[in-house]
């Protein structure tokens, strides 16, 4: 990746290399404990409620709430500046996770998106992988 | 009141005066507010055995061993936490350790930046893409999420969850701002780094109507960008006693962490788990505060911590900043960061040392917003960013 190119994940990264080869597909995933069924996202190798290292991967049905956001009007990054104004939000996904994403397809950032808004993710395709964004339902 | 033993004191302070550095060094900024606050103490290079150092001045990239070398000093003790901006707070709690538990009785904390003069976009440039692959990076980098978004989103979730305004989050520049004025450095600041809206007093209109940077947060609800630096001398009681200044003790210490979790309540800060622990070892309570120091990155993040630090209630911290309550001569609450913050006197990057340093001139009686006989400060860091992960110390201090 040049500088001012969009940001994309890089690997090898072994905790989340399986979440971002499943956006190729358009699945987005999260992790639940074998042994205590407690959600783990960001992705990572061990649960962080019990000492489990077994964890089975889920596809989210990709809807969810904004629980929070913010419209970014200065940043001074190439492929971001261009976008400006958009929306920065966490989404909490209705499997009980939540993501940091973009909230798009509106027309005014600043009117448009609420938080509590229920919204659907949509992907945005990149050679190496996909980009999970959101817009409201 | 204060009740416990007294093992670790404030005994030499310097911050350095310029915002805007001609000439020096990072690392030369570190030395000569090293030495400044020894001789402030009535201490030399030779009393020091113990160093905290967060990596900050480019110091060769061995922390703590290649920072001795370079200052001239051999330590017993030696702590290099880098936990951002709040890295002071935590240098200054193991201090208190390490002196009480007597593996030394001088430490040393030191600070020099020049984001500034390197132009650092703190807030609003991200530099993507840099550094080694690692799960949070690349959770978060490919969205754009700027620094000062990311503490938007606590505020936005603060104002949906419990009514808080604009304007309330702008009492606090106001107040800031007017301490700032009583301050002659950071009226050079203002001048010197040609702040808007010039070297003046500020009003919440003026908060409000300036520009909006990631929403909610408006640019003056924004700390500064300047270069600067300090060092802070810690001695056991014993050389306490032989030192220039009357000891400011340090009687309460408290650390913490708080990230982002799934169903996670992101206007609660670290301060709510270090604040306790604070507290309870110093054996006072919150309302017994004359001085209150809080890492004002933003307006919003003050506006949660004194909250959590139990000035009043989660959710109506936007009331009780209102009507200037947090003034340096309104004796309705504790005074907040009278040296004019981080909003509008000095912020370089990490400015938790600078809490310290202005609690400890309240506490001489040194303060150009000085309060009457100020007893008992709070001075709390916040390191990281407060929406996605941040590091808390929190440190009570008194006089005798």
């Amino acid at each position: 990746m040049a500088f001012g190119d969009q940001p994309l994940p890089r690997f090898p990264e072994p905790d989340t290399e399986p979440f971002w080869e499943a956006t190729k597909n358009h699945e987005l995933r999260y992790q639940v404990c074998d042994d205590c069924s407690g959600i783990v996202f960001y992705p990572r190798r061990h649960c962080t409620h019990c000492l489990g290292n077994k964890l089975s991967w889920k596809s989210s049905k990709g809807e969810g709430t904004v629980y929070t956001y913010s419209v970014v009007r200065q940043n001074y990054y190439p492929a971001f500046k261009e976008r400006i104004p958009y929306v920065i939000a966490w989404i909490d996904l209705d499997e009980g996770f939540r993501i940091l994403s973009n909230v798009v397809g509106v027309d005014d950032p600043a009117a448009d998106v609420k938080i509590g808004q229920r919204v659907q993710v949509e992907w945005q395709d990149y050679e190496s992988v996909s980009l999970p964004l959101f817009k409201p339902v | 009141m204060v009740t416990k033993q007294r093992d670790a004191a404030i005994v030499g302070i310097h911050e350095y005066p310029l915002r805007k550095v001609d000439g020096l060094g990072a690392l030369q900024i570190k030395a000569e507010s090293a030495a400044r606050a020894l001789e402030d103490a009535g201490l030399n290079w030779s009393d020091v055995d113990a160093i905290y150092d967060a990596g900050d001045g480019a110091g060769g990239g061995m922390g703590g061993l290649s920072i001795s070398e370079y200052f001239g000093i051999k330590p017993n003790v030696i702590d290099t936490t880098m936990v951002g901006g709040s890295s002071y707070e935590f240098h200054a709690a193991h201090a208190k350790r390490a002196i009480a538990a007597g593996k030394a009785k001088v430490a040393l904390l030191t600070y020099g930046s020049l984001s500034h003069s390197q132009t650092f976009r703190i807030g609003t440039g991200g530099r993507m893409g840099a550094g080694p692959a690692s799960p949070i990076g690349n959770m978060e980098e490919p969205w754009g999420m700027t620094l000062i978004s990311n503490y938007a989103m606590v505020a936005h979730r603060h104002m949906h969850e419990y009514g808080t305004t604009s304007e309330q989050l702008a009492e606090i520049s106001v107040t800031t701002r007017a301490h700032a004025m009583r301050n002659p450095e950071a009226v050079q600041a203002m001048k010197d780094l040609q702040l808007l809206p010039g070297a003046r007093e500020i009003t919440v209109e003026d908060v409000v109507t300036s520009r909006m940077v990631a929403d909610p947060l408006h640019l003056l609800e924004s700390c500064i960008i300047s270069d600067g630096g300090g060092a802070i001398v810690i001695a056991s009681a014993d050389v306490a006693k032989d030192c220039r200044h009357k000891p400011v003790w340090l009687l309460g210490t408290g650390e913490a962490t708080k990230y982002r979790e799934n169903g996670g309540d992101i206007t609660t800060t670290a301060a709510a788990q270090s604040a306790p622990s604070a507290y309870g070892e110093a054996g006072v309570k919150p309302d017994e505060m004359d001085i209150v120091m809080i890492y004002d990155s933003f307006t919003i993040t003050v506006l949660a911590i004194l909250e959590d630090l139990g000035f009043c209630k989660k959710g109506e911290g936007g009331s009780y900043v209102e009507g200037g309550r947090l003034r340096f001569d309104n004796p309705a609450g504790p005074a907040l960061n009278t040296d004019g913050g981080g909003l509008s006197s000095n912020h370089p990057g990490m400015r938790g040392i600078f809490l310290l340093l202005e609690a400890t001139r309240q506490l001489r009686g040194e303060s150009t917003s000085q309060v009457p006989d100020a007893k008992l400060a709070v001075a709390h860091g916040n390191g990281g960013m407060l929406g996605t992960r941040h590091a808390a110390g929190t440190i009570i201090l008194g006089k005798d």
